[in-house]
């Protein structure tokens, strides 16, 4: 599961992840990151079975934390299967399916939306 | 053997027998060449990409007074007029004049098949016979008289692969090209497109039907930039038949507007040679990567790759795998194929005999220049300094000299930073006083003696900076070049 957590000017100083594996034995993998001296913004992958567990302990530390369910949507009407977006997404969320379609794993996004740009006909839209 | 009036006969006789490009390689693998060509009489081939030479004439009709236009454009996209009063040429990759690269000639065509109104507007100088100055309209594809797609390179036969080894992201017509042999991006659809299936070019020639985007067009001769085994073809099709499934505008963000065209061919299977040259497979069919890295006409060649390892998804570039894009629509392509194979089946669509074979000599010279101006020709000595100076002492130099830029370099005088008049103004604002060390930019963007003016400009345009210094190999400097400098060479 994704997860995106804020940070306040006084969460981002403390080493949150570390303390949420080490209190949960959850294994917490950073997909995206962007910290600045006042606020950070994480997106965190966690097996499901322990999110519950490590969304508590960022909750305790005053970390804002929301679960990432929205996903990339593809327009099929637009879309020609041309795959530019296929070596640009960093996660591997398009592949080409049996018949050279482009079909897409939305359970992998993780909303950063560089394929919305990539697209050369405009298939691509994050809701 | 076999006649292309054989196989004629046989598709009015209802008892042809088409096959798929993609089926006939498993075909000629299983009973050889011979008896394929004995059992098959045609193949179908198809592409879809995005092909830039491409266009559409047109003809608007005379208005009431007439107007010789001057200057036409379709929903704000500029086409070419300098031919007969209402005649114009619209290209796929002119952007519009109030929507940039979101809208272009691609898209106005587009829309025009997809049955929209487009507003036309024309400006002239006025003649006695055409004494109208200006024309404001909407016009739809059924106003026209003509609408001839026309299209000066298409269909490529392969096609040079893409990637960058450069830090920046660059936005090409090779689509998105990630930092440090980030991805790599292809075009063409290898075994199953059209000229890879008639290397010699054999069947493939002028007066060749096609399908194209739907409707039925022609070929009308090599393409421009032909050069075998990277064939290419100029063909023609009638945009009033097209179908907007087989033809998509799209924009390459950062580069601009082009047409995905969709185009089959019918290769006849007159003879064993044929119904080999048919089974090629993709593992056969090589290109190279290049590296857009450098932007120069020749960049250099990363590896040589063929459409197999390309259409794997992954390639390997210096030992690490690579992801990889095609930028053609393999999808589509082998749709167009199997369109095309019913079409034939079912009587609707014939074969030709080429009237004059396209040419198997390459054409594809570069530019004649005058010159390529390097940087080295245009950049001026430049100061440098250590990062123990004081900010204070960086001041005084530039004002001694007139300057706003000083590099800094270490005690090996290799270049780690530099710092600008306007850091040096930000530093005195704000209260700093210090080492130039904490002060200067450290990543530096660099220019090389050899480096053509042009790219030395695009440099400074990209980052919105005002100047580069001149670095060798070892990251001495050798000099300066500012904005002035090119501009100043620019106005002569």
């Amino acid at each position: 599961m994704m997860l995106e957590l804020k940070f306040d000017s006084k969460a981002v100083k403390e080493p949150i992840i570390s303390i949420a594996t080490l209190e949960t034995q959850a294994l917490i993998n950073i997909i995206r990151a962007s910290i600045g001296a006042r606020q950070g913004e994480l997106v965190v992958e966690v097996d499901d079975s322990k999110a519950d567990d490590v969304i508590k302990v960022f909750k305790k530390h005053g970390v804002e934390v929301s679960k990432i369910d929205r996903a990339i949507v593809k327009d099929e009407d637009k879309c020609v299967h041309c795959g530019a977006c296929l070596s640009i997404c960093p996660v591997e969320v398009f592949s080409l399916d049996e018949e050279k379609r482009v079909v897409i794993d939305t359970s992998k996004c993780i909303h950063c939306g560089v394929c919305v740009k990539v697209c050369p006909v405009g298939a691509l839209t994050l809701p | 053997m076999k006649t292309i009036e054989e196989i004629n006969e046989k598709i009015r006789e209802g008892n042809v027998y088409v096959v798929t490009a993609s089926e006939m390689k498993e075909i000629v693998r299983e009973l050889g060449p011979e008896k394929a060509a004995k059992e098959v009489d045609v193949v179908t081939t198809g592409t879809f990409g995005a092909m830039c030479s491409s266009g559409v004439f047109m003809n608007f009709g005379h208005s009431d007074p007439p107007i010789k236009m001057q200057r036409v454009w379709l929903n704000d996209v500029e086409a070419y007029t300098g031919i007969a009063a209402v005649d114009a040429y619209l290209g796929v990759t002119q952007l519009s004049e109030t929507k940039g690269m979101e809208y272009g000639g691609a898209h106005v065509i587009e829309d025009l098949v997809r049955g929209k109104e487009v507003s036309l507007r024309a400006t002239a100088y006025g003649t006695d016979c055409y004494p109208r100055k200006e024309i404001v309209t909407e016009i739809s594809l059924e106003d026209l008289n003509q609408a001839v797609m026309l299209n000066p390179r298409n269909a490529y036969q392969r096609y040079k692969a893409a990637t960058n080894s450069s830090n920046q992201i660059l936005r090409t017509y090779m689509g998105t090209l990630l930092p440090n042999f980030g991805n790599v991006t292809f075009a063409g659809t290898g075994e199953i497109s059209p000229l890879n299936n008639d290397p010699e070019y054999r069947t493939i020639g002028v007066g060749t039907r096609i399908f194209l985007c739907g409707a039925k067009g022609y070929v009308i001769g090599e393409g421009t930039q032909h050069a075998p085994p990277f064939g290419t073809l100029m063909v023609k099709g009638d945009l009033k038949e097209m179908d907007p499934e087989y033809m998509r505008a799209a924009t390459f963000p950062g580069y601009g507007t082009t047409l995905f065209v969709g185009i089959g061919i019918p290769i006849p299977i007159l003879d064993a040679e044929m119904a080999k040259f048919t089974a090629v497979r993709d593992e056969e069919i090589m290109t190279e990567i290049i590296d857009f890295g450098v932007p120069r006409r020749n960049r250099p060649v990363i590896r040589k790759v063929s459409y197999a390892e390309l259409k794997s998804g992954k390639v390997e570039i210096n030992g690490e795998e690579v992801r990889v894009s095609p930028l053609s629509s393999q999808y589509m392509a082998e749709k167009i194929t199997k369109e095309l194979k019913k079409m034939i089946e079912k009587g609707e669509f014939f074969l030709t005999q080429p009237v004059e074979r396209v040419t198997r000599e390459p054409s594809f010279k570069p530019m004649r220049q005058r010159e390529v101006k390097v940087v080295r020709s245009v950049m001026t000595p430049i100061l440098t300094i250590s990062p123990e100076t004081t900010i204070e002492q960086a001041s005084k130099i530039m004002i001694q000299k007139g300057i706003n830029h000083l590099p800094v370099v270490n005690e090996n005088e290799e270049l780690i930073g530099i710092v600008t008049s306007w850091d040096v103004a930000k530093a005195v604002a704000t209260g700093k006083v210090g080492k130039v060390a904490d002060i200067m930019t450290k990543k530096v963007i660099t220019a090389f003696p050899d480096d053509p003016v042009e790219v030395a400009a695009r440099k400074m345009e990209k980052h919105g900076i005002s100047a580069l210094p001149v670095v060798d190999a070892r990251k001495h400097v050798l000099g300066l070049v500012t904005s002035e400098d090119l501009s100043r060479l620019l106005a002569r």
